[in-house]
């Protein structure tokens, strides 16, 4: 990749972090570092596209040690989810035969598996020695009638942000664009519908939650062209450019890519989440107000109407049992405020938020939810989380797989809301789901036995509590 | 003597290999005190923590020097020294593990240089010990990343004879147990209750089974391991009765150790099955002077009747195994012993101890090899890792887990192996595995002329007897 396209992506100008000073993509100190690369980011953004061939062009580390271990799912094809890699040794990265072995690979992959589209990225080792990723896709595109896409995404390009920006450029240079969408499919009980198409950018489908925000859409008559990337196939994302309404979800990451669309196709986009009753209904709403149909409108507050009350009804037993609770949350970006309103939806209130990844806009919104004195979180180490959690006498600590032991080991209950979790907590019937968990997770009676000092200790330890 | 069949295609597909900078962190791991650091990109050591949280259910400590565009290409001698001395500053561990990455290595850069001029820099740090390790990742693979660490850590702590007076044998009780990356933390509890049966003390190199056997500490948080050998230890290791070596992968490390002690050495390529088990009580008995404990002796008349007890089901039992050196080759003799056939032997690289198993065939590949070899030799068992899973669903074939990475099985990293007990267990579960599978022996037959009054010709199919895989713990 070119520096000035590297520069270019880092500054991307809809991201509020680049008009700050302090940037969120700061360059990560030697020795005190946490989270993942450029290739890491660039796999998470497109790796739940299911019926692509995703090879991993290098060395066995950034494959071997990695593959399979996300919680996308897919309603049909499981491709995406096989390690493919080239598995460079000595001899290839001496000898410089790197490219040709990935030529190679890929008419393997193509032979053994027909996908509908290869994807490389390629790695720290790759970049270096300088094989030329894009000359070898084409040719083997041209030699093998696929679609082969190259990601340009050594991990030492950056952080995991970075990378999920290079790998929504990939997008927008070779797959938006490449094909137009069928007409969509007439509802026979509602034939005349109307039927809006927008795009969900940044939903991975974790746990199978985007199965929970699609039917309200199909309720809606909207049909989702594409969510990038859950559960998505390629020839969805080659349509993207007709959607009328691009939703960011959750992750400003891919911010480039509701952007560009914009200026080449004028499609409107907000950000937005599917956490937390307010949340879902806002997204809804920003729907029908892009869309500009009023019968839409109409509908739109009558299923958001329905769908409130319904699940306040479900909620309620679940509330008194939450009611009071103290949550610690420590998660990035978006995450910082929409599950904070989730949280306070069901009736718990939130001590502390993370914001190392919020922009002055989310910290915005955390304020209007929190109030002006908000506890804000900037670095969470291990440590300071502890020390803020007994402080605020926290009743759980809400964050990502990361600082799970964190809290384990200090027999402090926890529940995981990044990508690595096995539940979906998206829309409203997601909210049933967070409050069973949260409910679990502190009505356990492990709490007790794991403080308890073993009775032969004259004098018992400090425990959390 | 196996014929080794290398790898023959440019893809991996579904890789069996993880990489050597992996299993160096993790006999960095095996230390108190310590902390791993990856020279390379912020995503080595990203993965490498993920990939051990998801195995052992842990927090590991792990740390990266964070390589970016400008350091990858200008030199990274700075981040590597910043790098060493924040994990020094913030830290204060005993041992640091200090790791090249493929990154690094394709890069040039000189370690053990650049640890010289931390230390003329840093003379703060003069207690830490810090032991660098050249672990190119386009080279070997998780076992030989582990045994390259062992080996730098014996190279660099372990004082010779001449050097500082240690005499083998002037603690007399004590043994050196070298545990290569195959035994899993239950594995080395056992090995250390078996050792002490004798009145002898081990110390084990490296300890997993004090730092990741999963235990609730007092100390709510520690940015380090809580537990391993300690770095103190290696200045001692000259004076043990002996060293026991198990795994082929640490028969180098082991060389060099005794090569400096004087310390006589045992060799053991694994502690799987009755033979194995036998020579490692011998050994043991011989070194302590003393009859063998009446408890082992019982101990290993149960897994001779365990023996009897499966081997109606498990000779010439169908068993396709995928897993590194070591691992594959303690699997392989343990199913050769019980009469087994090995069907299928797949492993992730090459390795000094693969001719010695004892297979026709080792196959150099990945799980998609495995796979191919396991349907077209009809296997009827599967041995291997967490990533076999849909495999074994896809073949309707059972499979016992084992090696790295085991994360969908809560405690499976745990799981003890090897001695008498553990190999009765293994047999069991094996068995069992077969027990839920099998097939009816004869389809039943239904004579014309002699129909049962109550059969009705349309019922004729007979239901396959499908794989009850989840009846006996399996999946």
């Amino acid at each position: 990749m070119k520096p000035s396209d590297l520069a270019a992506l880092i500054d991307e100008p809809a991201c509020t972090h680049n008009l700050k000073s302090k940037s969120g993509c700061a360059r990560p100190k030697p020795g005190a570092a946490a989270g993942g690369c450029a290739f890491d980011g660039a796999q998470i953004a497109l790796l739940p596209i299911a019926d692509v061939a995703h090879i991993v062009h290098g060395p066995i580390s950034c494959a071997g040690n990695a593959w399979d271990n996300r919680g996308a799912r897919s309603t049909g094809p499981t491709l995406y989810k096989l390690g493919l890699t080239t598995d460079l040794g000595e001899q290839d990265v001496i000898m410089g035969r790197g490219e040709k072995r990935l030529f190679h690979a890929i008419k393997q992959v193509v032979d053994s598996h027909a996908p509908a589209a290869v994807f490389v990225y390629s790695t720290c080792v790759t970049a270096l020695i300088g094989d030329d990723l894009e000359a070898v896709c084409k040719a083997a595109a041209q030699r093998w009638g696929v679609p082969v896409i190259p990601i340009d995404s050594a991990g030492f390009f950056g952080s995991k942000n970075l990378g999920n920006r290079i790998a929504g450029e990939a997008m927008l240079k070779y797959v938006i664009g490449g094909r137009e969408p069928e007409p969509p499919p007439v509802d026979p009980a509602r034939p005349a519908l109307r039927v809006h198409d927008i795009n969900l950018i940044g939903e991975y489908n974790i746990a199978g939650e985007l199965w929970h925000t699609l039917p309200l859409f199909d309720e809606l008559g909207l049909r989702v062209l594409c969510a990038l990337s859950g559960d998505a196939r390629f020839r969805e994302i080659q349509t993207m450019h007709r959607a009328e309404v691009n939703m960011v979800v959750c992750s400003r990451a891919m911010l480039n890519v509701a952007r560009k669309l914009k200026e080449r196709y004028g499609a409107p986009w907000f950000e937005g989440s599917f956490y937390g009753i307010r949340d879902v209904s806002a997204a809804l709403r920003d729907f029908a107000r892009l869309l500009d149909d009023p019968d839409l409108h109409a509908r739109t507050e009558a299923l958001i109407a329905r769908e409130e009350a319904r699940i306040h009804a479900e909620l309620a037993p679940w509330r008194e049992r939450l009611r009071g609770k103290r949550a610690l949350l420590y998660t990035g970006g978006v995450k910082s405020w929409s599950i904070v309103a989730a949280l306070q939806d069901l009736g718990l209130t939130v001590v502390a938020t993370g914001t190392k990844k919020s922009t002055e806009e989310d910290k915005a919104r955390i304020r209007e939810l929190m109030g002006e004195d908000a506890q804000m979180i900037d670095d969470g180490n291990p440590r300071g989380l502890l020390d803020l959690a007994r402080a605020n006498q926290a009743d759980i600590l809400i964050a990502g797989g990361r600082n799970m032991y964190t809290a384990l080991k200090a027999r402090l209950p926890f529940l995981d809301v990044n990508q690595e979790r096995e539940h979906g907590y998206a829309g409203y019937r997601g909210m049933a789901t967070l409050a069973r968990q949260l409910v679990r997770a502190l009505e356990n009676p492990v709490w007790d036995a794991v403080r308890r000092p073993a009775p032969w200790t004259a004098t018992p330890e400090t425990t959390h509590g | 003597m196996a014929e080794i069949v290398r790898r023959n295609k440019p893809l991996s597909v579904s890789p069996l290999k993880t990489s050597q900078p992996l299993g160096a962190s993790l006999a960095v791991l095996g230390l108190d005190r310590s902390i791993p650091l990856l020279h390379g990109a912020q995503g080595c050591t990203a993965f490498a923590k993920v990939f051990f949280v998801r195995h052992f259910r842990e927090p590991i400590p792990l740390q990266t020097t964070a390589l970016d565009q400008i350091s990858s290409i200008m030199g990274a001698d700075d981040s590597l020294l910043e790098g060493l001395s924040t994990v020094c500053e913030k830290h204060r561990p005993a041992a640091v593990g200090l790791l090249t990455t493929g990154l690094t290595e394709t890069q040039g850069a000189d370690i053990h240089r650049v640890l010289k001029i931390f230390r003329e820099r840093h003379p703060e740090f003069r207690a830490i010990r810090i032991v660098p390790v050249n672990t190119p990742d386009f080279d070997g693979g998780l076992e030989s990343g582990f045994a390259a660490a062992v080996r730098a850590m014996i190279e660099h702590w372990t004082p010779s004879v001449a050097a500082s007076g240690v005499r083998p044998g002037r603690r007399p009780r004590q043994i050196n147990v070298l545990c290569g990356p195959s035994l899993t933390p239950g594995d080395l509890e056992a090995l250390k209750e078996l050792i002490e049966s004798f009145d002898l003390h081990p110390l084990l190199l490296p300890d997993l089974s004090d730092s990741l056997d999963g235990h609730l500490a007092t100390d709510e948080f520690s940015p380090l391991t809580t537990g391993g050998t300690p770095v103190a230890a290696f200045a001692a290791l000259g004076d043990a009765a002996a060293t026991l070596v198990i795994g082929a992968s640490l028969y180098p490390a082991a060389e060099r150790l005794a090569q400096r002690t004087g310390t006589p050495l045992h060799r053991f390529d694994h502690l799987w099955g009755l033979e194995a088990n036998d020579r490692l009580i011998m050994t043991l008995a011989g070194i302590a002077g003393c009859r063998v404990p009446a408890r082992l002796e019982r101990q290993r008349a149960q897994l001779q009747d365990a023996m009897l007890d499966t081997h109606f089901l498990l000779g010439q039992a169908r068993l396709a195994i995928a897993a590194d050196a070591d691992l594959l080759h303690a699997a392989c003799a343990l199913g050769v012993e019980i009469g087994a056939e090995i069907v299928a032997a797949v492993t992730s690289c090459r390795a000094a101890v693969l001719e010695h198993i004892p297979v026709a065939q080792v196959h150099i590949g990945d799980l998609e090899d495995l796979e191919q070899l396991a349907q077209r030799n009809e296997a009827e068992l599967l041995l291997g890792n967490s990533h076999m899973a849909d495999m074994a669903q896809r073949l309707t074939l059972p499979l016992l887990r084992m090696g790295f990475p085991l994360y969908d099985q809560i405690g499976a990293y745990r799981r003890t192996w090897i001695g008498y007990r553990g190999s009765r267990q293994t047999l069991f579960d094996l068995a069992n595995g077969l027990l839920g599978a099998h097939q009816q022996p004869v389809t039943p037959y239904h004579s014309l002329y002699s129909p049962k009054p109550d059969h009705r010709p349309e019922e004729h199919g007979h239901e396959t007897a499908t794989a009850s895989m989840d009846r006996h713990g399996w999946h």
